[in-house]
């Protein structure tokens, strides 16, 4: 059975549409992440899966539960943690934890299995309020809170937004130990790096879903010459760039930028016409493409298949 | 599942910085100042004679005026612009003066005119010293009369002495009217609003939140965060009779076991007043400022400060739809008259009907997202 299922999900807010025909299975025990840049209608796919907001139309199902009919089932087995962090900031950690294990009738000790990785690592802290943990503490504070009744399906909105790099892959190691306890794991995330972790991802924009496949799918289906260029004057260089055409696709990646090329074209041509425009210190070489480059080209794909439509 | 929620909720209270102080620090506060200060009997009007007379009978009538208690002889000045200089001062708060045939007029006709000028900037002050100072003429005149052996005309003279005799409250002791009242409004802001806030803090943070995605019902919840305050506000109540009876000695004639069945039921009002405005606001300031609004209205129209029966019409309509103006009745009546519940049948009737209202429109007015 998959963990979550969901059919021709559509969400608006008066005017401005969140979703859009959302469709996608995510099957037990896998981690899917759903990757997009804010604003694209992740928290509200998330909020309707964890019965906090209906859907306009559609179906939704959690563990085989209907999101609508269900939604009492469904809160005693999902373990949800939002992007905002929204545990009581004025009990300590050890309060909290208490807390939340309570009200969902069961003890600390009885699930300490699933949260003793991460909880080790908050421990020494226990008896401070949360409201004054650091931003990676809070979250791991907030994963074992939502980890604490045994979800069987775990929903993770941004966990990762707003944490430093150690943090932020240290939380990932600790989904990858959750999987291996048979949790599916639903999460969201802006960062592109992070998707290469999961199972399988989405590209989520502007509330519709461009693709669904693993990270190495995507990869493989990108097709593409992929060069990466460096010179001095890189503003100069992206526009020189997107003037040659015989460039299909250019964006600033960090220190350099990536190109997509035709076939035609050669590192030594391109060479040659960057130095006759003036460029000095041309470096180019071509690279495997990453999530970030399939996102960017399956993005402008939509958006010439959209202008030309 | 209530049990974990309200140990929850006790913790939170007790170590929020503010609210515990605020619990104890303001019924005291509020029964210390306020009956002093929202007394409206008016005492020590400042009196400025002008006596253009000199003689024994302006003189008897200046010890009269002040033997009254109401005034106090500010000074006595030999003309009208230096009178008034000492209004404009503010020295003088009223200015009466005597014409010069004073002594004449009054022993050969019997008639005699003396002049009051207030200042009325403070409308109460100036209206009811002028009105309290013309008593004090009218009543002179009859001294004198009766002195003369005469009856001058008998139509013009009162031929009805009013006695007023305040029941209930001998002396017309404001404190012994204001403070049961005050105890109305602490209990509406502590068990009405408190409630209320706290749950859009928690809108607020996004607990509520978190708390939504757990197995937690809604009423629970909502119970979770009103059984506090309702402990609250009645340890606030009695904090309130205790004062009472120690600073001024005010004790309820009627059982105070009335008052607190009377109070549970306007509890139950007032947070679901509360609970109203928390379904509709989604900050902290949106809420504070809706309460402030109400509670603006609802003290004022209630017959806490002014009796309702001198408002226009409209207003006594609007107090008649006032929770606060019914639980001040009752506890104004239970504390001077001693009424039991079969004479306040009519006000338990009210509040229940406003607990029915209110907290059916707080169920409906809570419409769930998900």
């Amino acid at each position: 059975m998959s963990a979550v299922s969901v059919e021709n999900i559509s969400k608006k807010y008066d005017k401005v549409t969140a979703l859009q025909k959302i469709s996608f299975e995510a099957d037990a025990g896998e981690i899917f992440g759903i990757i997009g840049p804010d604003g694209a209608g992740k928290t509200t796919l998330f909020r309707i899966l964890t019965t906090l907001l209906l859907a306009d139309e559609g179906s939704a199902s959690v563990d085989g539960k209907d999101v609508v009919k269900d939604y009492k089932e469904i809160r005693r087995e999902i373990g949800y943690m939002p992007g905002r962090f929204s545990l009581y900031q004025d009990l300590t950690v050890e309060e909290n934890l208490e807390f939340f294990a309570t009200i969902f009738n069961t003890t600390i000790e009885e699930n300490y299995h699933l949260i003793e990785d991460i909880y080790k690592q908050i421990e020494p802290f226990k008896k401070r309020r949360a409201g004054k943990l650091s931003g990676g503490m809070k979250q791991k504070l907030a994963l074992c809170c939502a980890l604490i009744h045994k979800p069987t399906v775990l929903f993770l909105d941004e966990p990762t937004t707003g944490v430093d790099p150690v943090s932020r892959k240290e939380f990932w190691d600790m989904l990858k130990k959750l999987k291996e306890q048979n949790i599916s794991i639903l999460v969201s995330t802006p960062y592109m790096d992070e998707a290469s972790l999961c199972d399988r991802i989405a590209f989520i924009q502007n509330g519709r879903f461009l693709k669904i496949d693993t990270p190495s799918g995507i990869i493989s289906q990108f097709g593409e010459k992929l060069w990466a260029v460096e010179g001095n004057d890189m503003y100069k260089l992206l526009l020189d760039l997107r003037n040659n055409g015989h460039v299909k696709s250019s964006f600033t990646f960090g220190d350099n930028i990536h190109i997509t090329v035709d076939d035609s074209l050669t590192i030594e041509e391109l060479k040659k016409y960057l130095t006759d425009t003036g460029h000095t210190n041309i470096e180019v070489h071509p690279i495997v493409p990453t999530i970030e480059d399939c996102f960017m080209q399956i993005t402008e794909n939509k958006e010439n298949e959209r202008n030309s439509n | 599942m209530l049990k974990f929620l309200l140990e929850k909720e006790f913790k939170q209270i007790f170590r929020n910085p503010f609210i515990p102080k605020l619990i104890l620090f303001m019924p005291v506060m509020m029964l210390l100042i306020m009956p002093w200060a929202a007394n409206q009997e008016i005492k020590n009007i400042k009196l400025s004679v002008i006596d253009n007379d000199h003689s024994t009978y302006s003189e008897r009538l200046i010890n009269k005026t002040i033997a009254s208690g109401y005034f106090t002889l500010e000074d006595v000045s030999s003309s009208n612009s230096e009178a008034l200089k000492s209004i404009e001062s503010g020295k003088a708060d009223i200015i009466l003066e005597i014409e010069p045939e004073f002594e004449n007029n009054l022993v050969k006709t019997g008639i005699a005119e003396v002049m009051i000028s207030a200042n009325a900037v403070n409308g109460t002050k100036g209206g009811l010293g002028s009105a309290y100072l013309a008593a004090i003429m009218a009543d002179f005149a009859d001294d004198i009369n009766t002195e003369w052996g005469r009856n001058v005309d008998k139509l013009n003279n009162a031929s009805i002495n009013i006695v007023p005799h305040n029941m209930y409250n001998l002396y017309l002791d404001y404190k012994v009217f204001m403070v049961p009242a005050l105890v109305v409004m602490l209990l509406t802001m502590i068990a009405g609003f408190l409630p209320a806030l706290n749950i859009v803090g928690e809108k607020e943070t996004g607990t509520i939140e978190q708390m939504n995605v757990t197995p937690v019902k809604r009423i629970i919840f909502i119970l979770g965060k009103l059984i506090p305050y309702w402990i609250i506000g009645f340890v606030v109540l009695s904090i309130c009779f205790i004062l009472a009876a120690l600073i001024y000695g005010i004790y309820p004639v009627g059982s105070i076991l009335t008052i607190y069945f009377y109070a549970s039921v306007y509890i139950l009002v007032v947070s679901g007043l509360g609970l109203v405005i928390s379904n509709y606001s989604d900050t902290m300031q949106q809420a504070m400022f809706v309460m402030f609004f109400f509670m603006l209205i609802l003290i004022l129209l209630s017959g806490l400060f002014t009796p309702v029966s001198s408002m226009p019409e409209w207003a006594q309509f609007i107090s008649k739809i006032n929770p606060l103006s019914y639980f001040i009745q009752v506890m104004r009546s239970i504390y001077l008259k001693g009424s039991g519940i079969s004479e306040l049948l009519p006000q338990l009737l009210a509040l229940s009907t406003f607990a029915v209202v209110f907290n059916g429109w707080a169920v409906l007015s809570y419409r769930k997202s998900g």
